[in-house]
C-alpha cells in the first residue's frame, strides 16, 4: 500500500493531476490506443474479408443511407465499400504497431550503446560517438528510406508486402537510436562520476552490474521525455513512408497508406476518405506531442 | 551616522506544494558606509534570500511579504520591476559564488566592462576602456592590458572572481553583496580575494553585506555580524563581540563546533541547538563486532612509490602527449588501529591515494601491502575488499538515488558474499537502529533524508561488512558545521570502539588536528612531509608545510569553549615563519 | 584548434567515403551491375566487353575505387528505368530542388529564429501560449498533409495557386529558374510553405527552449544585477549565447529540408531530386538512387562541416587557447 502511495503522491503524480492538457492528452491516446488493440473486436465490419464487402457499398457518404443497399455507415465508405471505421481501426492498428515497435528497438540500442559509450569511455567512446556523428549527418528520414530502399532490392518481389511492415520498422528504429544515445551517454558521463558508482566499484561489482543496476535507473529521466517524442515522430514517419508508397502495403494498410488512397478522391468529392484517416493521424500525433512536452517541462529540475 | 542600507523585520515567503515555506522571518540588520557586515549561518538559514531579496533577484515563486528595505533613506522593497532595475549597479550590487558561471563565456573582459560602465556613467567610450584597464590593475591583475581582451575561460579561478569584482565595482555601487564569494576557490587564494574586498570596501567607503557558512571568513574580514537560523535572527552585533562574548545560545554552540586549530581536542562540541539528534548507539554496535588485535607498532598498510598519471592532452603520437602526475612516488605506512591523515590542497592527489588504495585506480607504478600481502591491481581482490571500505564526500552523491536505504546498506555485505537472506535484513536493521536512524528508515529512499542523515547511512553501508579500515575521503566538508561535529564524534568512536584503522584525507587542517594520530602532508603528488600531528602542528619541517599552516584562518577572537570535558589546551603555537 | 579542423575535415572525407562504399554496394550486389550500366537494349558483345572493362572479376577494393573515381567525374552510369546517363538526369532535376530548399530554408530559419526569440521573451504573454499552441499542432502534422490540406484550400477551393508542377521556368546557361516568371513564383508558394512551415516549428521550438536555458544560467542573473536593461541582457547576451547551439542544429535542419523536399514534390509533383529518387525506389533504379544519395552526402557533409567551422569562430572556448 505505501508503494502506491508513494507514487500517488510523487511530484510527477501531483503535477499530472493538476494539468488538464495531461489528462486529456492521456484520455485521447489511451482510447486510440484501445480502439487499435480491441479493433477486431469493436470494427462493425472486417475490412479485409471479401465476402462482407459490397462493391456497392462504395463512395457512400458518412452517417447517410447508400442509393443501392440502403447500407448505413458512420464515417461513411472507400471506393471499394469498405467501411471507414473499420478501416481506420485496423490502420491505427499498423500505425501504432510500428510506431512503438521502432521506438522499443531505437530506444534499446540507444540506451545500450549510450551506457556502454558513458561508462567505458575511451576508444568505445569515440567510435559509437563517431558512428552517431555519422549517422546523425543524415536525417533520419532519409535513413529510414534508405534502409527501405536496400530492403526493397535485396528481397525477392513475392515476399516484399509480407516483410515490409518489419522492414518498416527497422528502418525507423535503425534511424532513430541515436537521439537515445546521445542522451544517455551525457547522463552517464554524469552519474560516473557520482560517489555510489564508486562505492559500488570499491566492493568490486562488475561494469556491466554497475550500468544496469545502478547507472541505468539514473538516466531513464529524460529517456522517457525522447520516448514519447519519438512516438510520435516514429508515427508520422511511419504515416510519411507508407504515404509515399514505400512503406506498409495495400495489404496492411496503415493510416498513412489510407491517406494515400484518400488524396486520389478528394478532388473528386468524396472528402471522408482522406479526412478521417487524417484526422485520426493528426489526433494519435498531437496527444503523443503534448504529453510529451508536458513530461519534458514535468521533469525538468529546474522548473520546479 | 545614517545606515547606508536598513532592513527592518523582512518576512519572505515561498509558497510551495505543501504550504508556505518562510525562508526569512523579520530579520532586521543595518550597513553603514565602509563596514563589512557578515551575515552567517548554516544552510537554509536564509541568508542568500535575504541578499536576493534587497537586489529583487528572488526566484519566483518567493515573494518579500512583509518588512522594509531602505537604501539611502528610500524605501526599495515596494518598488516596482523597472524602478529597481535603475537601482541595480548604480546604487547596489552584487557578486556570486560561483565565478566560473557568473561570466558570459563569449564577451571579453574589456567588453564586459566597459558595456556596464558606459550603462551606468555618462563617459566616452575612451574613458570607458580607461577605467576598465584601472580597474584590473586595482583588483590586482597581472598585465591588465593583454588580458583585457582575454575571455573568461582563459582565467584561473581566483583571477576570474577578481574580474568579477572589477566588474561590480565598475558601476560605482554604494552597497555590494557578497554570497559566498570565496567558498568555489582554494584555500590559498581565499584569503587573497577576501582581503581585496576588505581593501576596497574602505578605500571606497562601500557598504558590504558578506554572506557566508565559515566562521574563520567572518572572524578575519568582518566588522559586524549578524548570525542566521532558519530565517531568523539569532544575534547581531560587532564581529569582536558578537564571536568573543556571544550571548546567544544558537551562537555559543555554532562557535564551540568549530574546530580550532590551536588545540587539540579530545571530542568535538556539538551544537545543541534546536533539538539533538539521536544518539550514536556505540556500545552495543562493539559488543557484537569482531575486534582485530591490534598492534600499534605493526604496519598494516606499507604504500611503496605509488605512481598515478593521467593524460592531460591526447594525442596521436604518444611523445605528443601531455601527462600529469597525480601521485609521483607516495611511499608511507599506516600502523594497525591507527588514524593516519593526508592533507594538501585541491588537486593535491590526495584522493587520488584514497583512490588508489581503494583499488579503484589502477596505479602505474609502485607497491602496496596490506597485512604484509601484495595488493596487485586485476587479480582477485574479493578478500582485501571484504577488509577495507570508504567513506565518501558528498552526501547528495554518495548514496544511489533510486535504491530504498535498506538495499544501499545491503549491498556490499551481499556482494561480498558475507551475509543472505535473513541475517542480512537483520544487519541492516540493526546497524540503522545503531546510527541513530531506526530500522523503519530503511523503507525511504536518500532524498528523504538530511546531510548528516545520509551520511549516517553511508557510515552504516560501510560498517555492514564489519571492516578493518576505513578511508575517510574528506568526510564532512560539504557538511554544517553542527553536523560535522555529529559525524567526526561518531568516527572517533567508531574508531576507538571497533580497533578501526583508518585513512582520513582532509583539506581541514583544524579538523586534521582533531582527528589523527600521524598526518602526511602532500603537495602536487608527492609527500613533502611526515610526522606526529602535534610535532607538525608545533614545529613543521618542510617549507609546504609551513605555508599550509599559515593558511589557516586566525580563530583567536573566537570564545574557547567550555573545556572542562574537553582535553586542556596545550600551548598556543609559535607564530608561524 | 587547428587539429580541430583537421579532423573534421578527415571525418567528412571519411563519412564520403563510407557513404561511398554502401552506393557502391548497392551497385554491384543489387540486381544486375551489367544491367545497370548499359540499360535493357544491348548485345552480347557489349556485354562481354563491359565484363572485362568492369573488371567484374578484379578484387572488391579495386572495383570500389573505379568506382569512386567515376564518381568524382561525374560518371554514375546509365538510370535503369529512363536509359539516360545518371549524370544528366541529376543536373537536370536538381535546380528545382535547390530553389525550393533555398526558399523554404529562408522561410524556416529566419521566422523560425524570429518566433522562437519573441516566445521566449514574452513567455508569458498570450500570443505566445497561442503561437505555441499552434507550434505543437504544426510539429505533430507531418508534411504532406500540410501540403494536402493547402492544396485543397489553395487550388481547388480557391483557385488561386497552382497545385502541380514548377509553372514556366527560365534556362539560364544550364540551370532553369523558376524565379523569374509569375507563374514561376506563384507554383513555388505552396510547396515553400509546406516544406517550410513543419522545419520553421522545430526551429522555432528549439531556439525557445535554447534561449530559456540561456536565460536560466547565472551570468545572466549577474548581467541583471549589474544594472543591465533587459532588452540589453535580452538581445545581446542572451541572443549570443543561444545562437552558438542553435547553428549547429540549423545546419541540420538544412539538411533534413532537401530530405523532406522528397515528400512534397512527390505531393506537388515537382520535378526535382526528390521525386527522382522516390520514383527510383519504386522502380528499384540503383543508379539513380545510388547517385542521389553520394550527391546529397556530399551537399550534407560540406554543410556539416561549415556549420562546425562556423561554431568554431563564433565560440571562443572552442579555439583552445591556453588558460592561465
Amino acid at each position: 500500500m505505501s508503494r502506491l502511495y508513494r507514487a500517488w503522491d510523487s511530484d510527477l503524480a501531483y503535477a499530472f493531476r493538476h494539468s488538464p492538457i495531461a489528462m486529456f492528452a492521456t484520455l485521447v491516446v489511451a482510447l486510440l490506443v484501445l480502439g487499435a488493440v480491441f479493433a477486431p473486436l469493436i470494427a462493425p465490419h472486417d475490412p479485409f474479408d471479401p465476402a462482407t464487402l459490397n462493391l456497392m457499398n462504395g463512395f457512400t457518404a458518412p452517417g447517410t443511407p447508400n442509393a443501392f443497399t440502403g447500407d448505413s455507415f458512420i464515417l461513411g465508405t472507400d471506393n471499394q465499400g469498405r467501411d471507414m471505421l473499420s478501416t481506420i481501426l485496423y490502420g491505427m492498428r499498423v500505425s501504432l504497431f510500428v510506431g512503438v515497435a521502432a521506438v522499443s528497438l531505437g530506444m534499446v540500442i540507444g540506451i545500450t550503446l549510450g551506457l556502454i559509450a558513458g561508462y567505458r569511455g575511451g576508444w568505445t567512446d569515440t567510435l559509437i560517438m563517431r558512428v552517431a556523428d555519422v549517422q546523425l549527418t543524415f536525417p533520419s528520414i532519409l535513413v529510414a528510406m534508405l534502409i527501405f530502399g536496400i530492403a526493397k532490392g535485396i528481397t525477392p518481389v513475392e515476399y516484399r508486402d509480407q516483410v515490409a511492415i518489419w522492414v518498416l520498422i527497422l528502418a525507423i528504429g535503425l534511424s532513430d537510436w541515436v537521439q537515445f544515445a546521445r542522451v544517455v551517454r551525457g547522463a552517464t558521463l554524469v552519474q560516473k562520476n557520482k560517489e555510489y558508482v564508486q562505492a559500488a566499484q570499491l566492493i568490486g561489482r562488475s561494469g556491466t552490474a554497475i550500468m544496469l543496476r545502478h547507472i541505468l535507473p539514473n538516466v531513464l529521466s529524460p529517456v522517457l521525455v525522447i520516448a514519447t517524442i519519438s512516438l510520435a515522430l516514429a508515427i508520422i514517419a511511419e504515416a510519411t513512408l507508407s504515404f509515399l508508397g514505400i512503406g506498409a502495403p495495400p495489404t496492411q494498410p496503415s493510416l498513412g497508406t489510407l491517406i494515400r488512397v484518400g488524396q486520389g478522391f478528394l478532388f473528386s468529392g468524396e472528402w471522408w476518405i482522406l479526412f478521417f484517416p487524417a484526422c485520426t493521424l493528426l489526433a494519435l500525433a498531437l496527444s503523443v506531442n503534448l504529453l510529451g512536452d508536458w513530461l519534458r517541462d514535468a521533469l525538468n529540475p529546474r522548473l520546479k | 551616522m545614517t545606515p547606508l542600507l536598513e532592513i527592518k523585520d523582512l518576512t519572505v515567503e515561498f509558497p510551495t506544494r505543501r504550504g508556505i515555506f518562510t525562508a526569512v522571518d523579520k530579520a532586521s540588520l543595518s550597513v553603514a558606509p565602509g563596514e563589512i557586515h557578515g551575515l552567517v549561518g548554516e544552510s537554509g538559514a536564509g541568508k542568500s534570500t535575504i541578499g536576493a531579496a534587497v537586489m529583487g533577484l528572488l526566484q519566483r515563486p518567493g515573494h518579500i511579504t512583509g518588512g522594509t528595505i531602505n537604501l539611502k533613506g528610500r524605501a526599495v522593497s515596494g518598488l516596482d520591476r523597472s524602478a529597481v532595475q535603475a537601482l541595480r549597479g548604480r546604487e547596489i550590487s552584487m557578486i556570486f559564488q560561483d565565478p566560473l558561471t557568473s561570466l558570459n563565456p563569449l564577451f571579453t573582459v574589456r567588453q564586459q566592462l566597459v558595456e556596464t560602465i558606459t550603462t551606468h556613467l555618462d563617459v566616452t567610450q575612451t574613458e570607458a576602456n580607461q577605467r576598465a584597464l584601472d580597474l584590473l590593475q586595482r583588483v590586482g591583475i597581472p598585465e591588465p592590458e593583454m588580458r583585457l581582451d582575454h575571455y573568461p575561460h582563459q582565467f584561473s579561478g581566483g583571477m576570474r572572481q577578481r574580474v568579477v569584482i572589477a566588474l561590480v565595482l565598475c558601476s560605482e555601487p554604494d552597497v555590494i553583496i557578497a554570497d559566498e564569494p570565496t567558498t568555489a576557490l582554494d584555500v590559498s587564494v581565499q584569503a587573497q580575494v577576501l582581503d581585496l574586498i576588505k581593501d576596497l570596501a574602505r578605500e571606497r567607503q562601500v557598504g558590504v553585506i558578506l554572506i557566508t557558512h565559515n566562521m574563520g571568513v567572518i572572524a578575519n574580514t568582518t566588522d559586524h555580524v549578524t548570525v542566521m537560523y532558519r530565517g531568523q535572527v539569532m544575534e547581531s552585533g560587532p564581529t569582536a563581540q558578537v564571536l568573543g562574548a556571544p550571548s546567544h545560545a544558537y551562537t555559543k554552540s555554532l562557535i564551540a563546533a568549530v574546530p580550532r586549530p590551536q588545540i587539540k581536542q579530545h571530542r568535538f562540541a556539538q551544537v545543541s541547538f534546536g533539538g539533538r539528534e539521536t544518539g550514536f548507539q556505540i556500545a552495543d554496535l562493539a559488543r557484537n563486532w569482531n575486534k582485530p588485535q591490534v598492534d600499534r607498532a605493526k604496519p598494516l598498510f606499507q604504500i611503496e612509490a605509488l605512481t598515478k598519471r593521467f593524460l592531460q592532452k591526447p594525442a596521436l603520437l604518444p611523445r605528443n602527449r601531455h601527462y600529469l602526475n597525480a601521485v609521483d612516488g607516495v611511499s608511507f605506512d599506516i600502523k594497525q588501529g591507527e588514524v593516519f591523515g593526508i592533507v594538501g590542497e585541491s588537486g593535491s592527489g590526495k584522493s587520488t591515494v584514497a583512490r588508489l588504495i581503494g583499488g579503484l585506480h589502477r596505479p602505474d607504478a609502485g607497491h602496496l601491502f596490506f597485512d604484509k600481502k601484495e595488493i596487485v591491481a586485476g587479480a582477485d581482490l574479493t578478500a582485501y575488499r571484504r577488509q577495507i571500505q570508504m567513506i565518501f564526500q558528498d552526501p547528495y552523491s554518495s548514496l544511489n538515488p533510486r535504491m530504498r536505504v535498506d538495499q544501499i546498506i545491503a549491498e556490499p555485505a551481499r556482494h561480498l558474499g558475507l551475509l543472505s537472506g535473513k541475517d542480512l535484513r537483520h544487519r541492516v536493521d540493526e546497524l540503522l537502529d545503531r546510527v541513530g536512524l531506526g530500522s523503519a528508515a530503511g523503507q525511504k529512499y536518500p532524498h528523504e533524508f538530511s546531510g548528516g542523515q545520509r551520511q549516517r547511512i553511508s557510515i552504516a553501508r560501510a560498517l555492514a561488512t564489519q571492516p578493518r579500515f576505513l578511508i575517510c575521503d574528506e568526510p564532512t566538508s560539504a557538511l554544517d558545521v553542527s553536523i560535522q561535529a555529529q559525524i567526526l564524534n561518531i568516527l572517533k568512536d567508531l574508531q576507538e570502539h571497533l580497533n578501526l584503522t583508518m585513512l582520513f584525507i582532509s583539506h581541514d587542517l583544524p579538523v586534521v588536528r582533531q582527528m589523527c594520530d600521524r598526518v602526511g602532508v602532500i603537495q602536487r603528488g608527492q609527500l613533502v612531509e611526515v610526522a606526529q600531528t602535534e610535532t607538525l602542528f608545533t614545529a613543521p619541517r618542510h617549507p609546504y608545510s609551513r605555508h599550509l599552516l599559515s593558511l589557516m584562518p586566525r580563530l583567536d577572537e573566537l570564545a574557547t569553549p567550555d573545556l572542562t570535558t574537553l582535553s586542556a589546551p596545550v600551548a598556543p603555537r609559535p607564530a608561524p615563519a | 584548434m587547428l587539429s580541430y579542423i583537421l579532423r573534421r575535415v578527415v571525418q567528412s572525407v571519411v563519412v564520403l567515403l563510407i557513404v561511398g562504399l554502401v552506393a557502391f554496394s548497392m551497385f554491384r550486389f543489387m540486381g544486375d551491375p551489367i544491367d545497370n550500366l548499359l540499360g535493357v537494349e544491348r548485345t552480347v558483345e557489349d556485354i562481354d566487353r563491359l565484363r572485362a572493362i568492369l573488371g567484374l572479376d578484379q578484387p572488391f577494393v579495386v572495383q570500389y575505387v573505379k568506382f569512386i573515381g567515376n564518381a568524382m567525374q561525374g560518371n554514375f552510369g546509365v538510370s535503369y528505368e529512363q536509359g539516360r546517363p545518371v549524370s544528366a538526369i541529376l543536373a537536370e532535376r536538381a535546380p528545382a530542388t535547390l530553389e525550393l530548399a533555398l526558399v523554404s530554408g529562408l522561410l524556416a530559419i529566419g521566422l523560425g529564429i524570429v518566433l522562437g526569440v519573441y516566445t521566449a521573451i514574452r513567455r508569458d504573454g498570450w500570443a505566445a501560449h497561442v503561437i505555441m499552441t499552434v507550434s505543437l499542432v504544426g510539429v505533430s502534422l507531418p508534411t504532406f498533409l500540410i501540403g494536402i490540406l493547402l492544396i485543397y484550400v489553395f487550388s481547388v477551393e480557391l483557385n488561386w495557386l497552382p497545385s502541380f508542377g514548377r509553372g514556366d521556368t527560365t534556362d539560364l546557361g544550364g540551370w532553369s529558374t523558376g524565379f523569374l516568371t509569375t507563374s514561376g513564383l506563384k507554383a513555388l508558394i505552396l510547396p515553400a510553405i509546406t516544406l517550410g512551415l513543419y522545419q520553421m516549428t522545430l526551429i522555432m521550438r528549439l531556439v525557445r527552449s535554447e534561449m530559456l536555458e540561456v536565460l536560466r544560467q547565472d551570468y545572466i542573473s549577474f548581467a541583471r544585477a549589474r544594472g543591465l536593461s533587459e532588452r540589453v541582457i535580452n538581445f545581446r547576451h542572451a541572443l549570443k549565447n543561444t545562437l552558438v547551439p542553435v547553428i549547429t542544429v540549423t545546419g541540420l535542419q538544412i539538411g533534413s529540408i532537401i530530405a523532406f523536399a522528397i515528400i512534397t514534390e512527390t505531393v506537388f509533383q515537382w520535378p526535382g531530386l526528390g521525386l527522382l529518387f522516390i520514383n527510383a525506389i519504386q522502380f528499384v533504379d540503383i543508379p539513380v538512387m545510388a547517385a542521389y544519395l553520394m550527391l546529397i552526402s556530399v551537399m550534407f557533409v560540406a554543410i556539416n562541416l561549415l556549420v562546425d567551422l562556423l561554431y568554431v569562430a563564433v565560440d571562443p572556448r572552442m579555439r583552445g587557447e591556453a588558460s592561465q
